[in-house]
Formats: structure tokens, sequence, C-alpha cells
């Protein structure tokens, strides 16, 4: 099976590439990149004036299954990825059983390997049930396959639990990745602590909670040499906690998602449940600041906390709705919209923040375009606009929080391991 | 209301002050004012809803505020329904965009809702097509009260521009102390809120107000202090020291009023806890407006019917 892309503009920062090239793909590896291929292939498109760039790696997607098959499974969730031009995802833990023990890691492994459209690495839990109390057997969840460990939507409070667990995963030379957040401090509040928990009569999120616990982690990762990643950054504080770690020598990437950089509080203000995230949206310097962090490099990764929620769960009070949007159908595009649109990044530093990084910190093969790599490309029309409708998401369901919003960048086709398996 | 006839009014929904203009908030004020003289006639009805339904439907107990509304709407001859839900079972039985449709469905023309949620109303009002009247939602928004309030204002001093008013008590979690805030800075008149420091949400600076701990100082300048009920059995209240105490530092006394200004204005939303924010000599005393507050909330209440029912839709 040979598939050829003619003329695309190639952006592949692995391979520092950033101009014309065709590429050709045989058998599901990229055999060539160069100019003027010129094969017989079995397919072949003309990316003519069009962004050809390694498939998106998304490394906080919940995907849902098992337990909670009515807000997403392996299949439609990777059906998701496709449309976004998202190649690889790491699936969260916070399933129902949570991804705690070999058993359960088994099960979704057949899962994948029946129904997923896309690459499925699995992310176990730190603790079970993750509830912070008791340790999983991180050695067996490495054994069974599993590539990072979290309790995602949970930080664990204990520090001593904490310092056991980045001891136990520096030996197993595993990725924690921390969901950080002091939920003394978070308590009950459903948006940012300020002027729109005021205005909107609703209990606030501090900041404190979120940058206190990064500190802690980071200080936590330095002392045990383990590899930590910290996820969704939303606020300015948290960014200048990892720049000064980062320039001492910490171990330790950091992540944002698409709605810290496209949104703010004030986007919230008709109480539209499908902007209430956790961590919650922040101030418009917030967003400056993570921005800004995206630039200097200090967050290395974007990736797009995709969180499907059901109707029931969003098109409620404020209070008692879900935390959480979808995103892997948008990222690239608000991406586009608001990091390359505004100068903030390149094309081929989006590429790398989205694709290229994230491999890295997973340690997987992803993420480049080099001759004998995976196939996963997208191939994106970089100025075509669209607006996001609440109908035809491929995810199963439609808790945008950027419903209604005017994007720039869509994706044309979506290759996984020289197939195409998404076609706009 | 003569030189607002021609005016006209575009919001299906009352859902809060945030979202009105100082021009609708005029025409409000304006058809009450010509709605209070109703009530002091013999026959106190006319029949400008006939043929309307207005459903209350209230998720939190209420007496005054539901009976001021159901007043309201029958002394404008339209047909009033109460609804009372049981607010603690939110996440069992109907949701409330489904009740709301409900109600829809059977025909009425404006759903009056009181809830316990902050939002609540603006969910509503963007789900069902009829009207829908913000009766308090949380801590978020309690217009009719601000509107009263201001109508008793501007019945009393003539004016709203340049007033000092200053809010007394609970801010954190009052919705009559928010919408009280937008309506009135956007007639330009000057808001302190006084509280102690926990009970001042964060930010409400932004909402171009002042803030002090101090009572004398929040009394010193007022023309009208607007005193809001305490609740000590909430939850958030745990870090507040004791009922005694809140008395002795912010309670509206008769020595504390000697210092204000000569006819200074004491309003009171209500139920008003005697001894605990107010003293009995106060709530009872001549500055006190807090009866007249009641029967202008039915005209003002009237006026919000009104004109919610002659949206275009």
């Amino acid at each position: 099976m040979k598939l050829l892309i003619k003329n695309g503009h190639v952006i592949d920062p692995g391979n520092k590439i950033d101009e014309i090239m065709d590429i050709l793909a045989e058998d599901g590896k990229i055999s060539k990149v160069t100019r003027g291929i010129d094969v017989k292939a079995d397919t072949v498109i003309d990316a003519a004036d069009k962004i050809v760039m390694p498939g998106i790696v998304d490394m906080h997607v919940h995907l849902r299954e098992p337990g909670r098959e009515d807000k997403e499974t392996v299949f439609s969730g990777t059906k998701a990825a496709a449309k976004g031009g998202v190649t690889s995802v790491l699936a969260m833990p916070n399933t129902l059983p949570s991804i705690d023990s070999a058993g359960v890691i088994k099960m979704l492994s057949d899962i994948i390997k029946k129904t997923a459209n896309v690459g499925v690495f699995i992310c176990g839990a730190i603790t079970m049930e993750r509830t912070g109390k008791k340790l999983t057997d991180i050695a067996a969840l490495k054994k069974q396959g599993v590539i990072a460990i979290s309790d995602d939507g949970n930080s664990i409070d204990s520090d001593e639990l904490m310092w056991q667990a980045l001891k136990e995963a520096k030996k197993e030379k595993l990725l924690v990745i921390c969901h950080s957040e002091d939920k003394s401090l978070s308590g009950k509040g459903v948006v940012n602590l300020g002027i729109t928990s005021t205005r909107l009569g609703l209990r606030g999120i501090p900041k404190e909670s979120e940058y206190k616990r990064v500190a802690r982690d980071i200080m936590l990762a330095e002392k045990s040499g383990a590899n930590v990643h910290i996820a969704h950054v939303s606020c300015g504080e948290s960014v200048e906690i990892i720049r000064k770690a980062k320039k001492k020598g910490v171990k330790v990437t950091a992540e944002t998602a698409p709605h810290y950089f496209g949104l703010n509080e004030e986007d919230l203000l008709d109480y539209n449940t499908n902007m209430k995230v956790n961590p919650p949206l922040r101030t418009k310097d917030d967003v400056l600041a993570v921005r800004e962090g995206l630039k200097d490099s200090t967050i290395d990764v974007i990736a797009s906390d995709h969180a499907p929620h059901t109707e029931n769960e969003k098109e409620i009070e404020f209070e008692h709705a879900e935390f959480g949007s979808t995103g892997l159908e948008t990222e690239l595009a608000v991406s586009v919209t608001e990091l390359v649109s505004r100068e903030v990044l390149t094309w081929s530093e989006l590429v790398k923040k989205i694709s290229l990084n994230p491999a890295n910190v997973l340690r997987i093969d992803k993420g480049t375009l080099g001759p004998g790599k995976d196939a996963d490309i997208a191939i994106i029309s970089a100025d075509k606009e669209w607006v996001v409708n609440k109908v035809g998401f491929a995810s199963k369901s439609k808790n945008s929080a950027f419903i209604g919003r005017k994007l720039k960048g869509a994706v044309e086709y979506t290759i996984y391991k020289g197939k195409v398996i998404y076609k706009a | 209301m003569t030189k607002k006839k021609t005016a006209k009014w575009f919001h299906k929904d009352l859902l809060g002050l945030e979202y009105l203009s100082k021009e609708d908030i005029e025409l409000l004020l304006d058809t009450a004012e010509s709605f209070r003289e109703i009530l002091n006639r013999k026959i106190k009805k006319v029949p400008a809803l006939r043929g309307k339904t207005v459903v209350n439907l209230f998720y939190e107990p209420s007496t005054r505020t539901r009976v001021s509304f159901e007043v309201a709407a029958k002394r404008l001859s339209a047909d009033v329904i109460n609804i009372a839900v049981e607010s603690s079972s939110v996440r069992k039985g109907e949701t409330l965009n489904d009740t709301g449709k409900n109600i829809e469905a059977l025909k009425a023309d404006i759903i009056v809702v009181r809830h316990n949620c902050s939002g609540a109303a603006n969910m509503l009002g963007r789900n069902v097509n009829i009207s829908v009247i913000n009766a308090g939602d949380g801590w978020h928004e309690h217009p009719t009260q601000a509107l009263l309030d201001m109508f008793t204002l501007r019945k009393k001093t003539g004016r709203l521009e340049g007033l000092n008013v200053s809010i007394v008590g609970d801010i954190a979690h009052s919705r009559v102390a928010r919408s009280n805030i937008w309506g009135l800075t956007k007639f330009g008149a000057k808001v302190t809120v006084c509280a102690p420091d926990i009970l001042i949400p964060p930010g409400i600076e932004k909402m171009n107000v002042k803030i002090t701990g101090n009572i004398d100082e929040a009394l010193g300048e007022a023309d009208a202090i607007n005193v809001l009920r305490m609740q000590f059995e909430r939850d958030d209240m745990k870090a507040f020291p004791s009922q005694l105490e809140y008395f002795k530092k912010f309670g509206i006394t008769e020595e504390r009023l000697k210092k204000a200004k000569k006819g200074i204005i004491v309003m009171h939303p209500g139920p008003i806890n005697r001894g605990v924010e107010i003293s009995s000599e106060v709530a009872d005393g001549a500055n006190s407006v807090i009866l007249e507050q009641v029967t202008n909330g039915i005209a003002v209440r009237m006026a919000v019917l009104f004109w919610v029912s002659q949206a275009k839709p």
C-alpha cells in the first residue's frame, strides 16, 4: 500500500522541515520526504496550498470507556480525534472502574484493539480508585503497558503519598501527570474567584488552589527526580512557578488546553455550562500569561482535556453541571486562531507543541515525519474559516465551549498508519 | 408615563438589572408610578393583562415576593397559578427546563421564577419562548426588589443621580445587593457596600462601589441605607463570629442614626430580623420606609409584568 502526498507545505519541526515537499508512505510507514516524488501510489493526495504536519498527539483525553459509554467510547472518541487531525491520544484513567489494576488495563486494551480509530495509549491511576488513599501497583501497571500515571480529576492531598508515588514512578521510569488542585481551597467553587464569581453569584475557585499545588508537585518532583508533567495550566502564577523550576533544571513539563488561551472568564457571563471547566476559565491577564508561557517554552504541550458529558449533565443549573468541554475536534483550529493568527506561535512552533513535544514527553515514537516513522499525518487548510456547530460532532457528546465560534484552520485529511481515516 | 408612551420594550425576559439600560429602567419606574396610583383607588384593578396567565414558579420558600407578584398580576386582571417546588431534590425529578417547557405547553404567558441556583432564570429564559421574570436566583439578582428600592428612593428624594446609598450586610450572598448595585450605578448614584471582610465578595469594587468595614463611615454621607437580612444559619457563615458581635459592629440602631444625615432613608428588603441587623426602634421609626417598599413592590411588579407581556417576539 502506497500513499503519496504531493506539493504540501510540510511542517515537521522534529526534522527541521518547513517547506513544500512530497511525502511517500509505504505499508503504514513514511518512506520518503523530499521534493518531486514521482511514483505510482494507491492513493495520491494533492496537498497544494495545504499544510502537512505530523498527526496531533493529544496527551489529555477522556474516552470514558469503560463505564460511561453514554458520554463517549473508544470508538466515538477516536472518531472525534480523527476529525480533529489527532492520531494519538492518551486515555485518562478516571473511568468506571478507574484504570488502577492490570485487569482493567487488559480489558481496555482489548477494547482499543477492537474499536480504536487512532493510536490510544493508556494512562494508569496513581492511587486505587483515584481516591488518594492507597497507591496502585505501579510496576504492574507499567508491565501491562501504561505509559504514564495520573489521578487526573483529583490531586493527591497527602504529601507523603505523593512522595511515595514519585519515587515509585522514578523507579519504573514512568511519567507522572499532575492534576494540581488543592480542593480545600477550590471547595464547591465553579468559576474563577473574583469579579466573575461575584457578578454571577457563584462560588469561586481561587488561583491559589492551582498554583500552590503546582508548586508542591514541582518541589517533590525536584527532590525525587521523577518526570513530572503539570496538566491544564490555567493561570499566570502557575506559569511563573514552572518557568522558574525549568530555569533551575527541574525535570518538569507542562501543558495547557485551548480554552485557557482561547477563552476567559468573561465569556461565561451568560452561564454557559459548556464553559464550566476545571480549572476554571481565568482572567484576560491569565490568558496572556498562558500565551506567553507557550511562546517562551515554559509550557511545552497543547492538549485538549477532551471531557465529554451528556446533555442531561450540562443543560442544567450552572452549579450542578459537570465540569469539562470536548476539545478533540476543535483544538487545532483554536490554536491556529488564537496562537498562530495572533503571532504568539509560528506554525512550526504550534506543530511542536501539539504533535512533537507531547510525543517526546510521553516517550512514544510519534510526532515526526521522518523515514521509518508511522505515517500519522494531518493535512490542514490553514486559512479556511468555519463555525463550530453543535450539530455534526463526531464525539458522542456536544459540550464544546467553542460552539458558535468562528475558527480558522480546517482539517482536510487525517492519515493514521498510512491510511486515510478522515476526509473533510 | 405620558412622555414615555412611545417608548418600546424589547426584552422578552427580565433576568437582571445588569442586562437593562438606564432607559429601560426609567420606563419601568415611570410605568410603576402610574400603577402606584391605581393602588389607592377604590377599585384597584385594570384590564391590562386580561386573558393572560402568570405562573409563579417558586423553588424557594418565599411569601412576600410571591404574594407581591400574585397581587400585581391580579391587579392587572391576569390569571395566576402558584407552583411551589421542593428544591432539596434538584437532581431528582423534572429538570427546570422541562418544567418550564411544560408550563409553556400549558399556554401560560409569563413565568415568574424564584430559584436557589444563580443563573437559573437565565437558563429558563433561553429555553422557553414565553417570558421569564426573575424573582430571585441564588446570589445573582433580584431585579424587582432593586426596582422597588429605586422606585421608593426616587419617590422620596425625587432623584437617583448623585444619591449616596449604602448597602449594609451580607453582600457576598445577596442578590438584592447585586441588583441594587447594577441599577443604582446606571443612574449615577454612589453606592457603598458595608460588611465584615468575609461578606464582601472579591472584585466587587469593579462594579463601581465603595467598600467599607466601618458602619459609621457607611452612614456618614448616606442619603439612604439598605439593610440586608442576615442569615447566620447558612454554611458559609461558619467562619463568622456571632450574631451579637455582628449587631454590635453593624446593627442599625438609633444611636448610629443620630450621627447620620438627618432624614436618612432606611430600607430593608424583608423579612426583617429585629435585633439582628436592625433595631426595632429603627425598623418602626420615622426614617424607615420598609412598609412603603412593600406597597411600591406591587406597582413595580405590575410595571414589569405589563412591559414583559408587551415585548415584541
